[in-house]
């Protein structure tokens, strides 16, 4: 194509396209604002904790959730909404504005969608058909209908590649305004994805490819200087490496500041950590300052996300070592994490503990004395089970253990807060340890608590003294205590991914597995099982999702063919399946519970591409022959109607439906239940 | 050797005289002997079992009392060739391993048993002096590679007892050593096809010992892809040629090593053929191809389940044990401790033991006779029956009760009436799960069934839950309402049945305790077979354990731990995994020097900046790809991984990394340093270097095998990191 002509054909583009997008957008908006009814709450009630300034804990960076309670706060909404179980009634709550800011984000991806396709195929149709694509899937409706953070990421992630294309379309002007406008907007993107759910990092390695590729070919070029390149370098560091990691940073420090009261998520962290928050016992807290006997404590494991060493009045069930109480490892502060200290032969002069000491620790709820003994523990069987025995601070030998400060040697005192303990049984020498691993139903999903006969010093075996409390002894302000912010950015994300990868199947829930999801096998219930209920059931429409999977396989065959001859096709379509690939491949190697949901950045790309394929399909058809073109072009047009029928027929899974379930020939489902995994 | 022809045309067409023309290469003899005698020597000391030979042992002696086992840890090849030892050494299996260090009884030939892998490693040594030469380094280079190799205790330490990674790092070495053979022959001789089909072989069979061979076989795979890329770009070649290249490279490189494996297996199912103590892992036709066990019980079955069938019904799911469905005369407690109320009906549990109260009759809801009519009404899919508990004759019901411990399923009983206005729902359609045809009869251990409950489409299943003290802690069983797909829990197949004869209960009653008899004969096709077993094995996990010597893959780098792998039971003398701590320093130098190397060849390259010839930089390359890519590939995998691991998994991935020392010596040797003087130097420091290979071979050999014993002062010396656990013996 000469140069004037694209020119004109770009003009043509410019002046089509605002029309095309607000088209795109009225359907969407349409569709977003009809549905507003039912409720999501996990992530309405984090929206709460923020305008309340409580901490809490969640396995995913806080911007989204941020965001969430910005726009709730901006509304009106006052965060007093318990957010207690799915289906219960807002009433007099002012959710709109939560709900509306993600959807107003959901409704921006299919004409971000129109941007990039526009952009990499230079094709209206392309760019038009992707649209489409997402404007009638319902699985993209429903999920960016409630409060979840899903429409955000997805937000993040799509801006992020419309700026990374629109960036590579500057390449013949480098440093120019809308160089750097696109730069930084693909950098302040990611770590938008990345600071809403750690599934940005696929998206971040997608433009740290393409960048690297760029740069490569910048290299190559050698009408260019090196002083040349190291500015495109530096630029690229600074847009796409440091401003990110600043941006991402900065979201973390504005999340510590806002919560700063104490609340649910305290028990996750360090001591330390909570010394911060205000209303929790440890900011600005005296106590004694060297353990002593008498006195009460708490004893809380340094494993990052540890939990403190707890008992309780059950019994470990039958079959599981001997039937004594149990001893846990608990992550919530409460009564039963109580312990007191004792010597061996009860008299309880108020003398210091040092390192070397033999102590009994009797639990304060119950009196019974932190136990162990040579029966296996009930989940790592190579240890030895802990136990709570004896009654009012009588028991037998085996409840003895040595205080030993790691570290220290004999005689030095044990600091509260500051000293790592390890306690040592001495009838069997093995060691306390927390395995972190979650004890079944009996043990109430708490930690287990083990004895551990290998003395390896690892952060398991290691515990410090929390509370102190001891009337015979003088207290001392501990504001020594406060951490770095560097230290409470890794601390949370430690606590971060252990969340993430302790969210395990349980043995009875049916896993989502990752390959159900390109070929839409089973959606995810958001509410309602019964006839009578309200239900809303997460499902791709199948006809655009079996036509994504059906281009997908098309574009590599293609490819295939094409780089036998030339290599045309590559360009464009290879960005968008690298995307797919790397939003979807990683799943199957996590280890964690995996949802339906997880699949739709991937499905944003796959969606794409299918736009390009479909485009693709007459061009090439058209050197081999018409006939074949004009019925590629007939399916073409086939499909592009099936779009919005299969959408009529599909819509009351995301806007809801009632009445009778979709076997029933009376249902609005009735004989759309293509496939029999799915529930509606 | 042939001296007088027989032919007067073959006389013409042999010229005479006939010369062989034999070239010994004495570096190779040499290093192979050297390879031998430090592998070899003294192999039946201790003899005693040293540490995962007690975990081989078992299924060695599995192997020679051909008795059926499952072995998650790997596929079967590798037992078979401990086996083979066994089998060479006339053992016959009667050693109980249960305990590293353990004297071996006089029936165990040790030193047979531990010759194979002593073997494959010894021949590493030679092996590892070709691959340097193939990828297109000097000789010298190779005998350096060779000594490195030769003079590493890990790799010494895990050749010279029954363990397999020696086998696994042989078949690697030569797998990789005969694609490079096949790729550098110019012509095409069959004497290169033979080289691509050894590959093939040996990448089958590395995999076939390990599942860990798998990564070499991609990097070799991906290598091999890339040359045929190239091959087909090549506009001088023909297209048949082509054609040819890619087919022969597919069907040696893909499909033989398929078939191979496959026949590891069949060779595996073929010589166990008796049952054993995982036989509760398999399906019912699974054990019952197997001679002994439940193939005693089922032999002579009736195949097709009918009316008046008795028959005990295992669930398909082994999770969380594999258990019949069973009743019992008591009935569900009135009130939970939770304080739900429950029907009080006769309890239906699943039971992980063999039970007369195991036996259900399948009965017709129309009739009331319990015998099989003559000629029998085989029972179909979607037929509607009834099940009626032989020993209590209560009619198996379930019904809008929560039951006990899943409150979301409903109960299952056996229905007593109490007049509570509690009608019986007691129909149940059989749907066979693996059906062929739609009019297909229900088959004795062959079919899966659902039971479907007719009145609530509830579905008979394993909730995985177990029952408290008043249901005897049996496992619970449930109807399942929003049972969906295909879930083994809610599968059930028929494993012992008869055709019942007696219409009394009484002698029903003796019916049931008597075994079954009648005689038909079926057995399962070996790929159903080979499918099952090598499903099981995949899915099949043991908890992970935490051991005393477990370690993380960031710790092998540095060699951070070690492993005791035995110890004298009255003396020092011990043998530890420990490596050659300046071998590994080297190598993790050597890596670091070619990835800076390569980095900056390469930017400059970019540039048109070219230090070294084209050809220089190919072989660089294809170096790299064998030995960096060969150690990143046997390495990084770990870090994914949630099983226990131990420093002996890093050893594949080590043999490759110190490939890459010889290998970015001699080219900094030809192609950085230009100055005489500088190379001179470098003499003296490889020397020097090779010298303290060599003491600290030395210095660690009483720890590598086992003797002369060490006093508590040298072996404290000989800590040289605080992370290694040297035992000591306290006098």
């Amino acid at each position: 194509m000469s140069r004037p002509r694209r020119r004109i054909q770009r003009m043509i583009d410019f002046v089509r396209l605002p029309r095309e997008v607000t088209v795109c957008l009225c359907i969407i908006s349409l569709c977003d604002l009809i549905c507003f009814s039912w409720d999501e709450t996990h992530f309405g009630k984090m929206g709460s904790y923020y305008i309340n300034r409580t901490f809490f804990f969640d396995v995913h960076p806080p911007l989204g959730k941020m965001l969430i309670g910005l726009a709730g706060y901006m509304t009106g909404y006052d965060g007093t909404y318990p957010f207690l179980k799915p289906g219960d009634k807002y009433e007099h709550h002012n959710y709109w504005g939560m709900r509306g800011f993600c959807a107003s984000l959901g409704s921006c991806l299919p004409p971000f969608a129109y941007l990039t396709v526009l952009e990499l195929s230079q094709s209206l149709t392309a760019a038009l058909i992707t649209a489409a694509v997402l404007a009638f899937d319902t699985g993209c409706i429903t999920i960016s209908q409630y409060i979840l953070l899903d429409p955000i990421l997805m937000f993040f992630i799509m801006g992020a590649v419309l700026s990374m294309v629109k960036f590579n379309r500057q390449r013949y002007r480098p440093f120019s305004a809308p160089w750097w406008f696109w730069l930084v907007l693909t950098g302040v993107n990611l770590s938008g994805a990345l600071g809403v759910k750690f599934v940005g990092l696929f998206v971040i390695l997608l433009v740290g490819l393409n960048t690297a590729r760029d740069l490569w070919s910048l290299l190559g070029d050698l009408h260019l200087s090196l002083m040349d390149f190291g500015k495109h370098l530096l630029s690229r560091v600074f847009g796409l490496i440091l401003l990110p990691l600043f941006l991402y940073v900065t979201i973390f420090a504005v999340h510590f500041v806002v919560l700063n009261k104490s609340g649910p998520g305290d028990g996750f962290f360090s001591s330390a950590f909570q010394s911060r928050l205000i209303g929790n016992n440890l900011h600005n807290a005296s106590m004694p300052e060297y353990l002593a006997y008498g006195s009460v404590i708490t004893v809380k494991n340094l494993r990052i996300a540890g939990g403190y060493l707890h008992s309780h009045w059950h019994l470990y069930p039958e079959g599981v070592g001997a039937k004594q109480q149990q001893v846990t490892a608990y992550l919530h502060k409460d009564y039963n994490n109580m312990w007191l200290v004792h010597r061996p032969n009860d008299s309880d002069e108020p003398d210091l503990v040092r390192h070397g000491d033999i102590i009994r620790l009797e639990h304060k709820e119950t009196t019974r004395n932190l136990h162990s003994h040579l029966h296996e523990a009930p989940l790592t069987k190579k240890h030895f089970q802990v136990t709570g025995y004896g009654i009012n601070g009588t028991g037998d030998p085996n409840d003895l253990w040595q205080v030993e400060v790691c570290g220290g040697q004999k005689g030095n005192l044990v600091k509260v807060l500051r000293s790592k303990v390890r306690f040592l049984h001495r009838a069997t020498g093995c060691v306390l340890y927390s395995s972190g691993k979650t004890l079944p139903k009996w043990g109430w999903e708490q930690v287990e608590v083990t004895c551990s006969p290998y003395l390896k010093e690892t952060p398991n075996s290691q515990w410090n003294i929390e509370d102190h409390i001891n009337t015979k002894l003088p207290n001392i302000s501990l504001s020594v205590l406060k951490p770095h912010f560097l230290e409470i950015l890794l601390e949370s994300h430690i606590v971060m991914i252990r969340g993430n990868s302790g969210l395990k199947p349980k043995d009875n829930e049916m896993n989502s597995k990752p390959w159900h999801w390109p070929i839409n096998y089973q959606g995810l219930r958001f509410s309602g099982v019964n006839e009578t209920e309200y239900r809303v059931y997460l499902l791709g429409n199948p006809v655009i999702w079996w036509l994504n999977l059906v281009s997908l396989g098309l574009y590599v065959v293609m490819v295939a063919a094409a780089s036998l001859h030339c290599r045309v096709l590559l360009e464009g379509g290879g960005l968008l399946l690298l995307g797919w690939l790397l939003h979807y491949v990683p799943f199957y190697t996590m280890g964690r519970i995996l949802y339906y949901h997880h699949y739709f950045p991937a499905m944003l790309f796959s969606s794409m591409l299918t736009g390009k394929v479909i485009n693709l399909h007459p061009k090439m058809n058209f050197e081999i022959g018409c006939s074949l073109f004009s019925s590629s072009v007939y399916i073409c047009f086939s499909l592009c109607l099936s779009k919005p029928c299969s959408f009529y027929m599909f819509h009351p899974l995301s806007y809801g439906m009632r009445g009778p379930l979709a076997h029933d020939p009376d249902s609005t489902m009735a004989g759309l239940k293509w496939m029999d995994s799915w529930e509606f | 050797m042939l001296t007088t022809g027989h032919t007067g045309a073959m006389l013409t067409s042999i010229k005479l005289p006939i010369v062989i023309r034999a070239e010994i290469n004495l570096v190779l003899v040499v290093v192979t002997a050297l390879g031998l005698l430090s592998r070899l020597y003294g192999i039946n000391f201790p003899k005693a079992v040293v540490f995962d030979e007690v975990y081989y042992g078992q299924f060695v002696s599995l192997y020679t009392k051909q008795v059926f086992f499952i072995d998650e840890s790997g596929p079967p090849l590798g037992h078979m060739i401990l086996a083979f030892g066994a089998y060479l050494g006339g053992f016959d299996g009667n050693f109980i391993w249960n305990r590293i260090g353990a004297e071996y009884s006089s029936n165990v030939p040790v030193w047979s048993l531990r010759l194979i892998p002593a073997l494959a490693g010894s021949l590493c040594v030679p092996l590892c002096y070709l691959l340097v030469v193939e990828l297109g380094y000097s000789h010298l280079t190779a005998l350096g590679a060779a000594l490195l190799f030769l003079m590493e205790n890990s790799l010494i330490v895990q050749s010279r007892f029954m363990l397999l990674e020696s086998v696994l790092i042989f078949f690697l070495l030569l797998a990789v050593v005969s694609y490079l053979r096949f790729h550098n022959a110019q012509s095409d001789s069959p004497v290169r096809l033979a080289w691509l089909v050894l590959t093939g072989v040996t990448c089958a069979c590395a995999v076939g010992v390990k599942y860990m061979g798998l990564f070499t076989y991609f990097l070799l795979l991906g290598l091999a892809a890339v040359h045929t890329w190239q091959l087909i770009g090549d506009r001088a070649l023909s297209n048949s040629v082509v054609l040819m290249q890619v087919v022969s490279r597919f069907l040696a490189l893909v499909v033989l090593p398929l078939l191979l494996y496959l026949g590891f297996f069949y060779v595996h199912l073929t010589l166990l053929y008796r049952s054993g103590p995982h036989d509760q892992m398999m399906s019912s036709a699974f054990q019952a191809s197997l001679e002994g066990g439940l193939a005693r019980i089922t032999q002579g079955q009736p195949l097709e389940v009918a009316y008046g069938s008795q028959v005990t019904l295992r669930s398909v799911s082994s999770k969380p044990m594999p258990c019949w469905l069973h009743s019992h005369k008591a009935n569900y407690p009135i009130r939970y401790e939770n304080g739900r109320g429950s029907s009080h009906q006769q309890q239906v549990t699943c039971y992980p033991f063999k039970d007369v109260n195991n036996w259900w009759i399948i009965k017709d809801p129309g009739r009331q006779d319990l015998v099989v009519s003559s000629p029998p009404r085989p029972v179909r899919h979607g037929d509607v029956v009834q099940l009626l508990h032989g020993m209590t004759s209560r009619l198996l019901n379930t019904h809008d009760v929560a039951a006990p411990m899943s409150p979301h399923a409903q109960e299952v009983s056996g229905y007593i009436d109490f007049n509570v206005s509690m009608p019986a729902q007691n129909l149940w359609k059989v749907d066979i799960a693996n059906r062929e045809a739609e009019q297909e009869v229900w088959k004795t251990i062959l079919s899966e069934v659902r039971l479907i409950h007719i009145n609530t489409s509830a579905v008979l299943k394993l909730s995985g839950s177990s029952l408290p003290e008043w249901g005897y802690r049996q496992l619970e069983v449930v109807g399942d309402k929003i049972y969906k797909g295909y879930q083994p829990s809610g599968v059930w197949n028929v494993e012992e049945h008869r055709y019942g004869t007696s219409q009394e209960q009484r002698e029903r009653e003796l019916e049931l305790h008597s075994p079954t008899h009648i005689d038909i004969n079926r057995n399962l096709t070996f790929i159903a077979k080979f499918l099952e077993l090598q499903w099981k094995m995949l899915t099949v996990k043991h908890e992970d354990s935490e051991h005393k010597y477990s370690s993380s893959p960031l710790e092998w780098i540095t060699m951070n731990t070690n492993i005791a792998y035995w110890l004298h039971p009255a003396s020092n003398a011990q043998i530890h995994l420990i490596g050659n701590f300046v071998t590994w320093t080297l190598a993790n130098l050597a890596l670091a020097v070619y990835v800076l190397l390569f980095l900056s060849y390469l930017l400059r390259r970019r540039r048109k900046i070219e230090d070294i010839p084209e050809a220089t930089w190919c072989q660089l390359l294809q170096a790299g790809v064998v030995c960096a890519g060969g150690w990143a590939v046997n390495y990084l995998p770990f870090f994914m991984m949630e099983k226990t691991l131990f420093l002996y998994h890093y050893l594949p991935a080590l043999t490759f990394q110190i490939l890459l020392i010889p290998v970015v010596l001699e080219h900094l040797h030809t192609h950085m340093l230009r100055c005489a003087s500088l190379r001179r130097a470098l003499h003296g420091v490889v020397l020097a270097g090779l010298s303290s290979v060599y003491l600290s071979f030395r210095t660690f050999s009483p720890l590598t095998y086992g003797q002369p014993e060490l006093s508590a002062e040298q072996l404290a010396s000989l800590r040289w990191r605080d992370s290694w656990d040297i035992l000591f013996r306290r006098r």
